[in-house]
């Protein structure tokens, strides 16, 4: 017998022991739960980290209304399953609220609204610790996050004022007001993802396999047509097979070109691929060399 | 052999550090072409060639003053191994950082450009390893292409650092000649250097021994969490959720719980997929009790005849991380020490050590950021100790200021106070 872990399961140890940690320390946390394959593999490692018993917290979704049905469907099947409450914010009851305005035009995207309406259900539900599904090799300022990425009342992150956080000592204390974002699945790739999605035959939604779907193509990203986005001159949809490699709002996420249609088939894709998922699907993250740590000092995911 | 190795990096960026990371993503083709791109881009801005130092630096500050701040976490892969790279900062003034990146590593990897040997930095960044108790330093001798690859000047290094790692602990301890610009002996052999016959950097982290690194004989389990159904299914169950930071725990075990010392048999060890046959570190894992005993978070479940020190004195090397106060003889702090959290008062400094002569200052009254000493303390609860040379889960703690809850000092226990 060798006391060996595979990575899988070395992984997967660590982010049930940061799951429990939590769940010992904090007396309000909740799962941020988006329907992408981060947080579904995250949402997974929970049930586990706390089986026979249920998940003690509630799953949070913000919602910019901007879905693909597939993962809202998924979503509430998963919560129903799991017995554990769905909490969902709406970034349009924010809109209706008039707390913040929307963007208009083609390129208007509700991607930095909704961290108005996750900052204002952290008040509302008194949230004192909130997994997010972030990993650290997905962008350069994530890289430099802690697993426990401390916020002030503003729900604001301060990347030079970060907690030293060494071994697996996680120092969780906070004042009134303040909460920590707790990223579990920070040393995972998406690589790592997709290996335990297989090996565990998690369950994904089917957007991620690929499929036929009507697309036009912009800045190089296939977008899905939707009722949400204006389409400009020359944007004219047709038929592609493509798939998902992440998923957010619909009129910001792009989708690959791909004829992989098994967890198996995505591995090669994903094991080949030259370029990041960020850079290659995600609009919000091309704007600046810094768009994210920009975003993350205002209270972002 | 484990499938995960985690290795830390200690460096600025004018010993080659940023490029020797940037050389290993790049040559094992981990780094993808849309960060390809945006380095070239913001290269060109700085009307250089492609800087291989910029795939690392990621925060706006970093990139705009060309240094590395904090501690950033990379991620590749070959079909050997999976690696993590905790990549620190080298100047003194970011000791806590590389403390940081060293705690959770198998490895450190030192680099020394070969024109200049051993200098204060790499004494520093090797005397932190030991200290950590990292099992295995790589000395990556740097910049051989400007030293026209002279097995005399790599020679000269090796030399002058095993004589100065001779006070040092470290178990394992190899030489690697390299050029992270050119990519000599980085990912593949190099064919300048035909008089160095050991493995390329790559092949020597694909292939080190970390297997017997962990502590496979003294069983701890530190309760972090218990779990209690409260279901008509699982109307009784009660188990206790945590990960095992030592030895080899089986059904049928006896066990003695902490503090209480009442004695058990583990009953089953459980995870969501049904019982398994034994746990070992660092699985997370929920053990049940055959008999019921009150058991709750920061309690210790062990073996009868292994026990871990339980006592509330407790000496211990620290190094200092808060910018705002240091440490003096009677203040108090938060501690947390496996799942255990209890206040400790600081009773006497016994030394401050220059980390880079090693001289002991034993008049020392403080110990302020980024400064190690040797101290000794009491806990308001007995705490479930050993040496961290031992076992780095149960010799490790941080202290918090209560009044500021930052995370103040990094603690390796070095035992029970005498006296």
């Amino acid at each position: 017998m060798s006391y060996e872990l595979s990575h899988l399961r070395e992984l997967e140890a660590e982010s049930i022991h940061i799951m429990r940690e939590v769940a010992a320390e904090f007396e309000n946390p909740a799962l941020m739960f988006s329907g992408g394959k981060d947080s579904i593999v995250m949402l997974r490692l929970a049930e586990k980290a706390f089986a026979p018993a249920k998940i003690p917290y509630p799953m949070l979704h913000v919602d910019t209304g901007h879905n693909f049905k597939e993962v809202i469907d998924f979503r509430d099947k998963r919560a129903a399953d799991l017995g554990v409450r769905l909490i969902v914010a709406s970034v349009q009851d924010t809109i209706d609220a008039g707390r913040v305005t929307e963007e208009t035009g083609a390129r208007a995207s509700r991607n930095r609204l909704q961290t108005t309406t996750l900052l204002e259900a952290i008040e509302e539900h008194r949230f004192d610790a909130l997994f997010g599904g972030a990993r650290r090799d997905e962008e350069k300022s994530r890289a430099k996050e802690r697993v426990y990425s401390f916020r002030d009342d503003f729900g604001q992150w301060d990347p030079k004022g970060q907690r030293p956080e060494l071994w697996n000592l996680y120092n969780g204390r906070i004042k009134m007001g303040e909460h920590i974002r707790v990223f579990p699945i920070s040393n995972w790739t998406e690589l790592d993802i997709w290996q335990y999605i297989l090996e565990d035959k998690v369950e994904i939604p089917s957007i991620y396999k690929a499929h036929k779907r009507m697309v036009f193509e912009r800045d190089g990203m296939l977008l899905a047509e939707n009722e949400f986005t204006e389409r400009m001159d020359g944007e004219e949809p047709y038929e592609e097979l493509v798939r998902y490699r992440t998923v957010g709002d619909i009129t910001i996420t792009g989708a690959v070109e791909s004829d992989a249609d098994t967890i198996e088939k995505i591995i090669d894709e994903v094991a080949a691929t030259r370029q990041t998922e960020r850079g290659a699907t995600r609009a919000d993250d091309r704007v600046s060399e810094a768009a994210m740590e920009d975003r993350k000092k205002e209270g972002y995911f | 052999m484990s499938e995960i190795l985690r290795f830390a990096t200690a460096g600025s960026v004018d010993d080659g550090k940023s490029t020797l990371i940037g050389r290993l993503l790049y040559d094992s083709k981990s780094i993808f072409e849309d960060q390809i791109d945006a380095v070239e881009k913001a290269s060109e801005k700085r009307g250089m060639e492609m800087d291989l130092s910029l795939v690392t630096d990621g925060l706006r500050a970093e990139r705009e003053q060309g240094i590395t701040i904090d501690v950033a976490y990379r991620y590749f892969a070959t079909p050997k191994r999976k690696f993590i790279i905790a990549d620190t900062p080298g100047h003194i003034q970011y000791t806590r950082n590389m403390v940081t990146g060293a705690s959770t590593a198998d490895l450190a990897l030192i680099l020394v450009d070969a024109r200049n040997g051993v200098i204060e930095q790499s004494r520093r960044h090797s005397f932190i390893a030991s200290l950590l108790r990292i099992p295995h330093i790589v000395v990556c001798v740097n910049k051989m292409d400007l030293v026209d690859y002279s097995e005399e000047a790599f020679e000269k290094v090796k030399e002058e650092f095993r004589e100065f790692a001779m006070r040092l602990d470290v178990p394992d301890l190899s030489f690697i000649p390299v050029s992270a610009l050119k990519g000599d002996n980085v990912v593949d052999k190099s064919d300048a250097m035909p008089w160095y016959e050991g493995p390329s950097l790559l092949t020597h982290l694909e292939t080190v021994h970390t297997a017997s690194d962990r502590n496979m004989v003294d069983v701890r389990f530190p309760v972090q969490y218990v779990i209690r159904p409260m279901s008509d299914e699982y109307h009784d169950y009660r188990g206790y959720a945590g990960t095992v930071a030592g030895g080899v725990m089986k059904p049928g075990d006896d066990v003695v719980v902490l503090p209480s010392g009442f004695e058990s048999t583990i009953k089953s060890i459980d995870t969501i997929d049904g019982p398994i046959e034994e746990a070992f570190a660092p699985m997370a894992v929920t053990v049940r009790l055959n008999d019921e005993i009150d058991i709750s978070r920061g309690d210790m479940i062990c073996r009868p005849n292994n026990q871990p020190v339980v006592t509330q004195d407790v000496d211990a090397m620290i190094c200092w991380m808060d910018e705002t106060a240091s440490l003096q003889p009677r203040k108090k702090y938060a501690i947390k020490q496996t799942t255990r959290a209890a206040r400790i008062m600081v009773k006497d400094i016994n030394y401050r050590l220059d980390i880079n002569t090693l001289h002991r200052d034993e008049d020392a009254t403080e110990i302020s950021l980024n400064e190690i000493g040797r101290i000794s303390f009491r806990s308001t609860l007995p705490l479930f100790i050993d040496e961290y040379r031992r076992n780095r889960e149960t010799g490790s703690f941080v202290l918090i200021d209560e009044a500021t809850n930052s995370t103040v000092a990094a603690g390796m226990i070095l035992g029970e106070s005498a006296g």
